[in-house]
């Protein structure tokens, strides 16, 4: 029995492979209690320490989802093969940098509404809408990826074109010639091929081998578009 | 692993009974699709047994019929997209280069249509006209002084209704026409709805290099590439198409062919049309004071 026992204090049972073979000869009688602290040894915290994240106090809620969303964003700038962006998905970074660049893309010139550039609901849907039709086709293709999970990796990696467009609109602040244009481009360019390998990288795994370049040319139009209207974009 | 288990006790059974019917597992080779619908039922499997359809029936009908999923599983669409990269290359390659007595369907789609292709090429083109024509406007515009750049984002929509429309419900039309010829007149050759919006969708696909060459400020370039375009999808279309229509009326044959390669042409011109301003037209400037302090309006050509 005393082999058997567990040690005592808040610690994990322990049993080491000899002590089994005396098992078979103990008996164990009704009237002797058994008693001693088992406790599953994964890692779970005492008692003391598992009160809800109700309790916790909102600046710790806050900086969580915070650190969160910033560890994504730095995952997308250094693309490395790191499960952190997949495996705990989450939709407020592509929220700020959509909102964001809706925004950054306003003002635009027009002298009729209708000549324009993109409206904020129409960035809005264009990259939602075109995030949702990417990950439908790569699921349809048969990939394994989640829904969600593929859509945190489309809007993480419109983090570089957002850069690109702050920039964009502090050169255009200096002028806008053609100096101030092809500094743009260079910048746009460099923006679209960072995000667009960026997020390939992220999604090209899941993807069946044979069908990669299927999955991989709608991501690649998706940046187009959204590099045309941040290159195309005048100020007033 | 537990399905294998009850498998065991019936091969048991059957060794204690051996006049009992037997149901047999699916071969290895058949297609995924096929042996996980069947391992979720294997109820369904003892009824077409009780029924009396034997294996050999069974694995010979569903050899032939791909899309056995019900319509509302997502496994039902996932059927239209089982193509390879080099698949959807070779169906490109078919539409832009067309093999003269070759069909398109036979040779490339009749096994397995796709909706990868149409839907794709079809976003592609929607965007290079739009992009296409933003940047013709403004190299044709460039210098002149009274020129202010506009993105012009409006036109993307535009684009985009006119040209999904055209890859969809023009097949539409032409599938249920098909439809109503054949049931009056036997046709040998007969092509399903998904089939035609593949024809549509691929042919589309030379439009795309065109748009880009539109860009080319000169008006007979611009026209030689409509023609040379449509020459190409559109006898795609026609060697797709004529076998369909040939054995129906002579003049309802000729109108159908006539009506498709029409409409192909209104689409390619009309594009051209809207969204390429002219080389020659000048932007109209304002009313400029002459010298002798009358104002002037001029406008060249």
């Amino acid at each position: 029995m005393a082999a058997a026992e567990g040690s005592g204090a808040a610690g994990p049972l322990v049993l080491k492979n000899h002590q089994f073979a005396g098992l078979a000869d103990v008996s164990i009688s009704e009237d002797i209690p058994v008693e001693g602290e088992i406790t599953v040894p994964v890692g779970s915290r005492s008692p003391d320490e598992d009160y809800s994240t109700l309790d916790e106090p909102v600046k710790d809620t806050i900086m969580r989802d915070l650190k969160a969303v910033g560890k994504k964003f730095v995952h997308v700038m250094y693309p490395k093969k790191s499960s952190a962006l997949l495996r705990d998905w989450d939709l407020w970074g592509p929220l700020v940098l959509c909102v964001s660049l809706a925004l950054m893309l306003q003002g635009g010139s027009a002298d009729s509404k209708d000549d324009g550039g993109p409206q904020f609901a129409e960035v809005f849907v264009i990259i939602w809408f075109g995030a949702v039709v990417i990950t439908i086709n790569s699921k349809l293709l048969g990939g394994t990826i989640s829904f969600f999970q593929s859509l945190c990796v489309l809007g993480y990696c419109v983090l570089p074109l957002t850069v690109a467009m702050l920039v964009c609109r502090l050169v255009l602040l200096a002028g806008s010639g053609t100096v101030s244009f092809i500094i743009r481009l260079i910048v746009v360019v460099a923006m679209f091929g960072w995000s667009t390998l960026a997020s390939t990288a992220f999604l090209a795994d899941s993807q069946p081998p044979n069908r990669k370049a299927l999955v991989v040319y709608p991501i690649f139009l998706f940046y187009f578009v959204i590099s045309w209207m941040i290159l195309t974009f005048t100020p007033q | 692993m537990y399905l294998f288990a009850e498998f065991d006790d019936a091969a048991n059974l059957l060794a204690a009974n051996p006049d009992a019917t037997t149901i047999s597992i699916d071969e290895p080779g058949e297609i995924p699709k096929n042996r996980h619908s069947r391992l979720q039922e294997p109820g369904r499997e003892e009824d077409d047994e009780l029924l009396g359809t034997d294996d050999s029936d069974k694995t010979e009908l569903l050899a032939g019929q791909k899309k056995s999923a019900p319509f509302w599983t997502f496994e039902y669409y996932q059927t239209f997209f089982d193509v390879d990269t080099y698949q959807v290359l070779d169906r490109i390659k078919g539409s832009v280069f067309p093999v003269p007595g070759k069909n398109f369907v036979r040779l490339y789609i009749r096994s397995n249509p796709d909706l990868y292709g149409p839907f794709w090429i079809c976003a592609t083109l929607v965007f290079t006209i739009a992009v296409s024509g933003n940047l013709s406007n403004f190299f044709i515009h460039l210098g002149k002084p009274t020129y202010h750049y506009v993105p012009e984002f409006r036109k993307v929509s535009i684009a985009a209704t006119t040209i999904y429309a055209y890859a969809w419900l023009v097949p539409l039309a032409l599938w249920g026409f098909l439809m109503w010829r054949n049931s009056k007149v036997m046709n040998i050759v007969s092509y399903s709805f998904l089939e035609i919006v593949c024809v549509y969708g691929y042919s589309l696909f030379i439009y795309i290099p065109t748009a880009i060459l539109w860009i080319i400020p000169q008006k007979v370039v611009r026209w030689v590439l409509v023609m040379f375009s449509l020459c190409l999808s559109g006898s795609v279309l026609v060697m797709t198409f004529w076998p369909a229509v040939r054995d129906d009326n002579r003049r309802i044959a000729l109108a159908t062919v006539g009506t498709i390669v029409l409409l192909h042409a209104l689409l390619a011109v009309g594009c051209l049309a809207y969204f390429f301003d002219a080389p020659e037209l000048d932007f109209p400037a304002p009313i400029i004071p002459a010298h002798n302090g009358t104002a002037v309006i001029t406008k060249s050509q």
